[in-house]
């Protein structure tokens, strides 16, 4: 800007009559081209976040909607809201809408198609048009599924257990799995072109230890989008064709086992959640040195911890399975195996805490986001250690404790890191920036409303309620009546920041291009960007996160 | 007899030696994880405080990292855990090892019930009735989808499969009424394929399987039947489909469409349910009922008959008070 300007002034001494620019700022993605067709048929990585993230918005509405309808229908014991059936399609399509629509989209999809490029340097993804092509696919099968609700609704739960799925349920089974197998191809193109981004379209000097945290998480996420979803895109085909036609592959009534289809099943899904986390980790390793005006502590660690946590999640899918009549020597194992996976959390949580130690700290919303998600992610986490000792887990399997603990790990790990990191990124995806009280105030509110809807369902499950029950013993009632009064706060939370948010589109304050003081080669282009990211080739520091805050390191040195 | 219940209840009832431990290990774990957790979530708000923007500190950081920090966040946690690991691997293959003298009890789980035979012969519906101080294996199997049945008082659960037997074993020590549930959603009434576990002195288990086992637990068994076969989404009283109300209907004279009057005995009713497509058709109705042959077996559709009756009698009986 101040370049721009001393450009302007020395043009104005030299020639007095040469008109002002027309335009203030250069042309940016967003009012590059406004036909409706220029977004349909966008290649530009920044559209197609946009697009991604427009659409996994109401995906989550809908998911959020049907979480209401359960926890409205739980604040009596028995049933007398909602009918067994009514309960039971309502939770299958929050899971199936808020796993598969939006968290494992939620992330990757928005931050990292719009952010990826931008942070190694690039103009685009490697293969635009693939990218494109992502969301399309991704829209048939979402579209697909909701087919499904509209014809009446599924009744199998997001786990799609078979032989539930395969013969006896009577619900609309077939469109929901079609359409989730269907999403499956767009995360598979997803994670080829980041990966394929990320390995050849780095600005020179962009070396693999001098990107950013995010871009090693969504390497690790990109790496298991590429071997974890083929083996549900195959078990879920599988399923299709014993619903459809019989064939016997789970069912044992045609000669299936229908445990096969739950290690089919783990086999991705356990690694999926690591596709929702990775990323958040992502998220908060950018956020937290930005508003510490600090480097992150311990770069290569963290690094590491990415690839290693993708890793160690293939391993691990069979915790999932300790009392579904899996053998007890591979129960025995998978617990030992989970167990590992503390390791690598536990150095990412420490480091983001050393990370705030000795900084300067503004306690901006995004901010306050990745506090939150610290908080409520080492608690998800440890409890889920809870469900990975052998013994535990025999009374705490298929409980409440178990919703709560994954509840913690995704919406108090990947929606609040997705919630910190659009309250981060806004003022660069938009050029606007929001209301900071409002956004501080939402904060506050989803901390507050998620732990009073969530840790109840943690002692819920201790006690013994199973989850999946539309009706349940009286004795469990107050509880559950705190835990919906929780989610009542929970929504307005949520609520806020969709007002705001979309009001500082057309009110908020222009945004600067670097509105945090924040470092990545994302923040010296201008907000929003223009179409190809960069008017000249960006200059890549010699050290990642180079905050006025550093520790001199006793052990090796970055490059 | 209902589980003892109150508004709010903070620990869990435990029947036998094994669930304590249990519940030792989940307290112990705890503690482990506020001595995990706390010092992060003090450490983040008071960094948070101490050192926020514009507030003088020291922020000299020369010399703090080093790897052996790294290293020794890295592996402390996980060793401690690790204990908790051996800790439940050990209760675990306890709990996969009964012992010899195990008294073997039946369990099948269908949609949407339970029924469980004792050694002896008898058996009963969603409720267990069982002894004290005596190892108990519960083999267990599925006739559809996969169940599993989980007895929070003793702190186990293990599926049920439709193609191979499970099992689990315990040795309970405390007499009560507990809850038992299905923790494997099953479809449509997952939720209400529950009942009460009571546990019992050996002599009050004899006496219980000598006198009011077998005939307090017909009637139950046929609705529960009648209930697992969704006969009350057509035939309740406050059913919407059109269908005949079945409350009373035993032994009265029915109407048909083709004119006849037959009465609604034992043969007509088995009759009715597995081949609804005859010559028997009551008047005012339009035949919609799915045939029911092969589908339930003959020892199951004698007590679902019984309850028909049963239910007739009770009808009566409320409308001459």
């Amino acid at each position: 800007m101040s370049g721009t300007s001393a450009i302007e002034s020395g043009f104005a001494e030299r020639e007095p009559h040469i008109p002002e620019p027309t335009l203030d700022r250069p042309i940016d993605y967003l009012h590059a081209q406004s036909t409706l067709r220029s977004w349909f048929l966008a290649t530009d990585h920044k559209r197609i976040a946009i697009l991604y993230l427009a659409s996994i918005t109401a995906f989550f509405i809908i998911g959020a909607v049907a979480a209401g309808i359960v926890r409205l229908a739980l604040v009596v014991p028995d049933g007398a809201i909602l009918t067994n059936d009514t309960y039971n399609k309502a939770f299958t399509i929050h899971g199936v809408v808020m796993v598969w629509f939006f968290l494992i989209p939620s992330i990757p999809a928005t931050f990292g198609n719009f952010l990826i490029p931008l942070m190694i340097g690039a103009k685009d993804l490697a293969f635009p048009k693939l990218n494109l092509t992502s969301w399309y696919i991704f829209m048939a099968g979402a579209l697909f599924t909701m087919v499904s609700v509209v014809l009446g609704g599924v009744d199998t739960g997001w786990t799609f257990y078979a032989p539930l799925s395969t013969a006896f349920s009577n619900s609309w089974v077939l469109p929901a799995l079609i359409g989730v197998t269907i999403v499956g191809f767009s995360s598979i193109l997803t994670g080829l072109n980041f990966v394929v981004t990320i390995h050849t379209m780095r600005t020179p000097g962009m070396t693999w230890f001098r990107l950013p945290i995010f871009v090693w998480a969504h390497y690790a996420t990109s790496l298991i989008f590429l071997l974890a979803t083929p083996v549900i895109t195959t078990a879920l085909i599988l399923l299709i064709l014993e619903r459809a036609f019989h064939i016997g592959v789970f069912d044992p009534a045609y000669g299936g086992d229908p445990v096969l289809f739950q290690h089919l099943f783990w086999f991705y899904s356990h690694p999926a959640v690591y596709i929702m986390v990775l990323p958040g980790m992502g998220v908060i390793s950018e956020i937290v040195p930005a508003f510490a005006q600090k480097k992150l502590f311990g770069y290569r660690f963290v690094a590491y911890a990415s690839i290693g946590l993708a890793s160690v999640t293939f391993f691990v899918w069979g915790h999932h399975m300790f009392v579904n009549g899996q053998s007890d020597l591979a129960s025995l194992a998978f617990s030992a195996l989970s167990f590992a996976v503390a390791v690598p959390s536990a150095v990412k949580v420490y480091n983001w805490t050393a990370t705030i130690h000795k900084g300067r700290i503004r306690l901006d919303t995004p901010m306050l986001y990745a506090m939150g998600y610290i908080g409520l992610f080492v608690l998800g986490g440890l409890t889920g250690l809870y469900l990975a000792t052998l013994a535990i887990n025999q009374h705490i399997h298929a409980t409440y404790f178990v919703v709560a603990h994954f509840h913690y790990i995704m919406v108090g790990g990947t929606v609040l890191a997705f919630l910190g990191g659009l309250h981060f990124w806004w003022p660069k995806f938009t050029g606007r920036m929001y209301n900071e009280a409002w956004g501080r105030i939402s904060a506050l509110f989803i901390f507050i409303g998620f732990n009073v809807t969530f840790f109840p369902q943690f002692i819920l499950g201790y006690l013994g309620m199973p989850r999946r029950y539309g009706t349940y013993p009286p004795e469990f009632q107050l509880l559950n009546v705190l835990s919906s009064a929780g989610a009542t706060i929970l929504a307005a939370g949520y609520l806020f920041p969709m007002v705001y948010l979309l009001y500082s589109l057309w009110f908020g304050r222009r945004a600067p291009a670097n509105p945090w003081d924040a470092k990545g080669l994302e923040w010296e282009t201008a907000s929003p960007p223009p179409p190809h990211n960069f008017l000249s080739l960006p200059e890549v520091p010699r050290v990642p996160y180079d905050y006025p805050i550093q520790e001199r390191e006793s052990g090796r040195q970055h490059t | 007899m209902s589980p003892h219940q109150s508004a709010l209840e903070l620990w869990p009832a435990s029947a036998s030696a094994v669930a304590v431990e249990t519940d030792y290990l989940i307290l112990a774990f705890t503690v482990l994880t506020l001595v995990l957790t706390v010092p992060v979530f003090l450490g983040i708000t008071y960094f948070a405080i101490r050192y926020r923007d514009g507030v003088e500190a020291d922020r000299d950081t020369s010399g703090l990292r080093s790897n052996l920090i790294e290293i020794s966040w890295m592996l402390i946690p996980f060793l401690l855990t690790l204990i908790f690991f051996a800790w439940g691997a050990r209760l675990f293959i306890i709990s996969k090892n009964p012992p010899a003298d195990t008294m073997v009890i039946e369990a099948i789980g269908r949609q949407w019930m339970w029924k469980f035979q004792h050694p002896t012969g008898q058996s009963e519906i969603n409720d267990l009735h069982l002894p004290v101080g005596q190892p108990i294996k519960i083999r267990i199997i599925s006739q559809d989808v996969i169940h599993a049945l989980y007895l929070p008082a003793l702190r186990v659960q293990m599926a049920a499969l439709p193609d191979r037997y499970t099992e689990l074993w315990f040795k309970a020590d405390r007499t009560g009424t507990f809850r038992l549930y299905c923790s494997e959603y099953c479809g449509s009434d997952h939720s209400v394929m529950d009942g009460n576990l009571t546990l019992m002195t050996q002599s009050d288990y004899q006496h219980w399987l000598t006198h009011s086992g077998a005939q307090i637990t017909a009637v139950a068994a046929g609705r529960a039947i009648y209930n697992a076969y969704g006969c009350g989404a057509c035939h309740d009283a406050r059913a919407q489909v059109k269908a005949p109300k079945l409350a009373g209907l035993f032994g009265r004279p029915v109407k048909l469409a083709d004119g006849r009057t037959v009465t609604a005995d034992e043969n007509y009713l088995r009759e009715k349910i597995l081949n609804p497509n005859g010559n028997r058709l009551a008047e005012g109705y339009k035949q919609i009922m799915p045939s029911f042959a092969g589908v339930i077996p003959a020892d199951d559709l004698g007590r679902l008959i019984d309850y028909l009756k049963a239910d007739t009698q009770t009808a009566d009986g409320e409308a001459t008070r």
